[in-house]
């Protein structure tokens, strides 16, 4: 059967369509804009609460200190965020991500927890990873991730272990299938 | 095209025929050999083929898959004692962290005292096992800090030497262990701590044999299990070594040779990401009436 011409003629038959069209508006599409003071995408609306980092924090300041202060731990969630958009096991997780706001939150996060005076305002786990379709495999590559970020900023192994402590037992709230 | 597999009914049926609910997270479908698993928690192959510990079984899964996957291990060990060489190599399949399926060959070399023993010099006393472990609760690392991995394992062993283990007084060749192991790494302590309970009628494990065949109108039974009870306490100095030690009590029940409890202390080292090397004080007591059997255990891994 001839099936080619007669779809080459299908194709030249139809209308069209008129120039100028908004594709977006006909469609429905709402561009997000950014905010352009810090740069972050919105999301929806929540109650910030320290309550949302997921763990408690270390009650002495001895972790922020093994971990460099707010400085350190800067730099670690910075260099975090850079391995694991290079990581090809998990790098498409991260790309799709508002990376400005993942590195404030991120930091937030660390440094509430390593008690190094900060508050958490981002969202808490479960409604910061949903739909993310994390898998045990991604968590383990990222913890690889972040025990690389800690080695490289010579954090001490046993308060790697500490830190990881607070952050395993989330893993019911990041994994999904 | 054969990077995936459906094995998940399999798993599922399982479960369900132990009275566990399906996961939720039980995955659509397996990857094979993706290796997802972080290093050391897959654990070392325990003589018995099983993962665990040098000596131990653990509650682990052996190789590299995780929820979603399939991993592979193959292991090779030896221990050098004062009279005899042990050796055991054996493979092993862990299907989405939940069941591990092994095999592993172990060989008891008698060298000289293979004379003294009525054996011949150098005769080896082999057996084959053959295992299966259900992982029923709980994470090795993630989840409830205090929750262990909890398993459930059978391990079938053929001793392939049975008139002589029956000539040395044992009841049958062969012989099935149940293991019930919980184990966890407390990572804010950096310790890993494994306690397994195992009914079992094996003499040395098996080699052997299983029960004992006491005399006719003796009051002792010796086709009874015993309890026995395994112990591991290790401390993770980096992401690639973990050094510790454990205790393994063993049934002493047949009359012409003692057995005692096994102790080993050791260090595991992950060499690159599929290969740990593991090293060991040994001290397997008296075996076959040869006592203070101690030496060192040498064991390679290649997991995937």
């Amino acid at each position: 059967m001839p099936a080619m011409p007669i779809a080459a003629a299908l194709l030249l038959m139809q209308q069209a369509p008129p120039e100028n069209v908004d594709w977006d508006e006909a469609f429905g599409v709402e561009e997000i804009a950014a905010d352009p003071v810090t740069g972050e995408l919105p999301v929806d609306p929540y109650v910030p609460d320290n309550a949302n980092a997921g763990a408690d924090p270390f009650a002495s300041g001895k972790m922020a200190e093994l971990f460099g202060g707010q400085e350190g731990i800067r730099a670690i969630t910075d260099r975090l965020v850079a391995i694991n958009l290079s990581d090809p096991r998990i790098a498409a997780i991260f790309e799709s991500h508002d990376l400005v706001r993942l590195r404030r939150t991120l930091f937030e996060q660390f440094c509430y927890i390593l008690n190094a005076g900060c508050d958490y305002t981002g969202r808490d786990m479960h409604a910061s990873h949903a739909k993310l379709g994390i898998q045990k495999g991604d968590m383990n590559a990222l913890v690889e991730n972040l025990q690389m970020a800690m080695r490289e900023a010579e954090v001490p192994f046993s308060a790697q272990n500490r830190f990881l402590a607070k952050l395993a037992p989330m893993s019911p709230d990041i994994i999904e299938r | 095209m054969f990077r995936t597999l459906y094995p998940h009914r399999l798993i599922a049926a399982l479960g369900l025929s132990l009275g566990l609910a399906p996961s939720p997270a039980m995955a659509e479908r397996l990857d094979l050999f993706e290796g997802e698993k972080l290093v050391l928690t897959n654990a070392v192959s325990s003589i018995e083929g099983s993962s665990g510990g040098g000596l131990a079984t653990w509650a682990t899964i052996g190789g590299m898959g995780t929820e979603d996957g399939i991993g592979v291990t193959g292991h090779v060990t030896g221990i050098e004692l004062s009279d005899f060489g042990w050796r055991s190599y054996g493979v092993a399949v862990g299907i989405a962290n939940r069941l591990e399926l092994s095999y592993a060959r172990q060989s008891l070399d008698t060298r000289d005292v293979g004379t003294e023993l009525g054996l011949g010099r150098g005769f080896t006393l082999d057996q084959d096992v053959f295992a299966a472990k259900l992982k029923l609760a709980g994470d090795l690392v993630y989840g409830d800090p205090l929750m262990p991995q909890i398993a459930l394992g059978v391990q079938h062993k053929r001793n392939l030497d049975k008139q002589v283990v029956r000539a040395v007084g044992a009841l049958e060749g062969n012989g099935t262990d149940i293991t019930l192991s919980a184990t966890k790494l407390f990572l804010s302590h950096s310790l890993l701590a494994n306690a397994t309970a195992r009914l079992t009628k094996g003499n040395q494990s098996g080699l052997l044999g299983f029960g004992q065949n006491y005399p006719a109108g003796s009051r002792l039974d010796g086709d009874d299990y015993s309890l026995q009870f395994e112990g591991s306490l290790a401390y993770q100095l980096s992401r690639r070594l973990i050094v510790g030690a454990e205790y393994r009590t063993m049934p002493d029940d047949l009359p012409v040779a003692r057995q005692d409890d096994w102790l080993d202390v050791f260090a595991a080292y992950v060499v690159d990401d599929n290969v740990t090397v593991t090293a060991a004080y040994v001290d397997l007591g008296s075996i076959a009436t040869f006592d203070d059997q101690r030496g060192a255990l040498l064991s390679a891994q290649l997991a995937f």
